[in-house]
């Protein structure tokens, strides 16, 4: 059941990606950009836990997750340690998720070629 | 005023040069398009044997100008002049592609115009008596105008339904004083034409514009109408530019509807390839002129076209910082008779 739920709640994050790539002029790049931004305003208001909850990873592993793990580390920073916590929660809170991706891009470029796109 | 120049904006060539060869050489896309039997050659290598995607664009440059000078049994040492570009920052394509040849080099950037353009001054500086051969040659790789002008391809950027696919292909024509043809007759250069067009997925529709002025230019001069050709082929618009351009001439009363085709509509098969709105690139128009249109028209299938390549004329920077996309269109018009 947990399998099927992220399996939803992540297909329909990215059918709507590919909906605004389709419909609307936004470039790849702002799609991006907006997403983690959507997922910051959705986790400050308190819409997007209970996605995450109900998701999983489904919520979590899209970009709106990444924006919504800045949000709660904001939070939770300023809860500990007062209003520098706006600058230092959110870098905190995703320095796993951004550590691993420039290892892992480095590791894949040392590994391997780029290849065609088909 | 000059003797050469017919109407405000065209240049009928006093002697008309001859195209002595061509050649075109694709990649493994255009293998697979419907065109795949014009090519000199098909690459399914997209390195080319190189160990970047740059080097590969300039060695297929070199390899398609010594193709060209194969066919002609000429040499480096035989052309006056080469006039070439592509799309790459500063054309490195070219520059690092021609490089061993030591033929005297004009660079020249139409983006996607790019072979009308280098066309049209190698056949007027022959015309002109500043030389006697003259070669012009474009390319475009797929793989670095994704760096060039999008995000590197290993990025894995998705595309938008009217966006274009850059052509990994080459086109070089020599250009000669004497020959059996076909020859280049009229050259009409085309104006930076901007019609505030921001949209860097949808360039057909930029670059209509600039074709719908320079070859109503070339009618208005000439005194010619559509019919008066066999073809008419815009560079790259793509199936959205191409309608867009066919509306413009209606609404003067012009039927462009039963000869003008579009050279990004020809390259791939747009439903089989899922090619979106066709092919673009300096490649695309330069290949299916080498490859397609110059061989058709020494096979007698044509004997009067104009070729009209169109260049959507933006940087990166200036998308990024919102501006429209200028567009041109050069068009050159070539027959089987002088």
């Amino acid at each position: 059941m947990d399998y099927l739920k992220a399996f939803l709640c992540g297909g329909i994050l990215c059918a709507i990606g590919q909906i605004l790539i389709d419909k609307t002029k936004l470039t790849p790049a702002r799609i991006l950009t907006g997403y983690v931004v959507a997922g910051v305003l959705l986790g400050a208001v308190g819409v997007y836990k209970p996605i995450a909850e109900w998701g999983g990873a489904g919520a979590t592993v899209p970009l709106t997750g990444f924006g919504f793990s800045l949000a709660k580390g904001v939070e939770k920073a300023v809860a500990e340690q007062g209003w520098l916590g706006v600058f230092t929660g959110g870098l905190t809170a995703t320095a796993g998720g951004i550590a691993a991706a420039v290892i892992f891009a480095t590791l894949m470029a040392l590994l391997f070629r780029p290849g065609d796109k088909r | 005023m000059s003797k050469k120049r017919v109407g405000r904006r065209t240049v009928q060539l006093d002697a008309p040069p001859s195209i002595l060869s061509f050649a075109a050489i694709g990649g493994k896309l255009e293998k697979q398009g419907p065109l795949a039997a014009c090519f000199d050659e098909l690459c399914e290598d997209s390195f080319l044997g190189e160990k970047t995607w740059e080097k590969a664009e300039s060695r297929m440059q070199q390899k398609t100008v010594q193709t060209a000078l194969d066919k002609a049994k000429l040499h480096a040492g035989d052309l006056d002049y080469i006039f070439a570009g592509d799309l790459l920052n500063q054309c490195i394509g070219t520059s690092f592609g021609l490089r061993e040849f030591e033929i005297p080099f004009f660079g020249l950037y139409g983006a996607c115009s790019t072979m009308g353009e280098s066309l049209a001054m190698a056949a007027m500086s022959i015309d002109g008596g500043f030389a006697d051969r003259a070669a012009a040659i474009t390319s475009s790789h797929f793989c670095t105008a994704e760096r060039q002008y999008r995000m590197p391809v290993p990025y894995g950027n998705q595309r938008s339904p009217t966006a274009q696919w850059t052509a990994t292909a080459s086109g070089c024509c020599i250009l000669g004083r004497e020959g059996e043809g076909p020859f280049v007759t009229h050259v009409t250069c085309g104006k930076i034409v901007d019609k505030g067009v921001t949209d860097v997925n949808n360039m057909g529709a930029a670059m209509a514009p600039a074709a719908y002025d320079t070859i109503s230019a070339f009618f208005k001069d000439t005194k010619t109408k559509p019919s008066d050709f066999d073809l008419i082929l815009t560079g790259d618009l793509g199936e959205l530019g191409h309608s867009i351009v066919r509306g413009f001439f209606q609404r003067d009363g012009v039927d462009m509807s039963k000869n003008y085709l579009d050279c990004g509509m020809l390259l791939y098969d747009r439903e089989k390839q899922d090619m979106h709105a066709g092919a673009s690139g300096c490649g695309c128009s330069a290949a299916i002129l080498c490859g397609y249109l110059l061989p058709g028209l020494r096979a007698g299938k044509w004997r009067r076209i104009l070729f009209a390549p169109t260049g959507a004329l933006l940087s990166p920077t200036s998308s990024f910082q919102g501006e429209s996309i200028p567009g041109v269109c050069h068009a050159v018009c070539i027959c089987t008779e002088r």
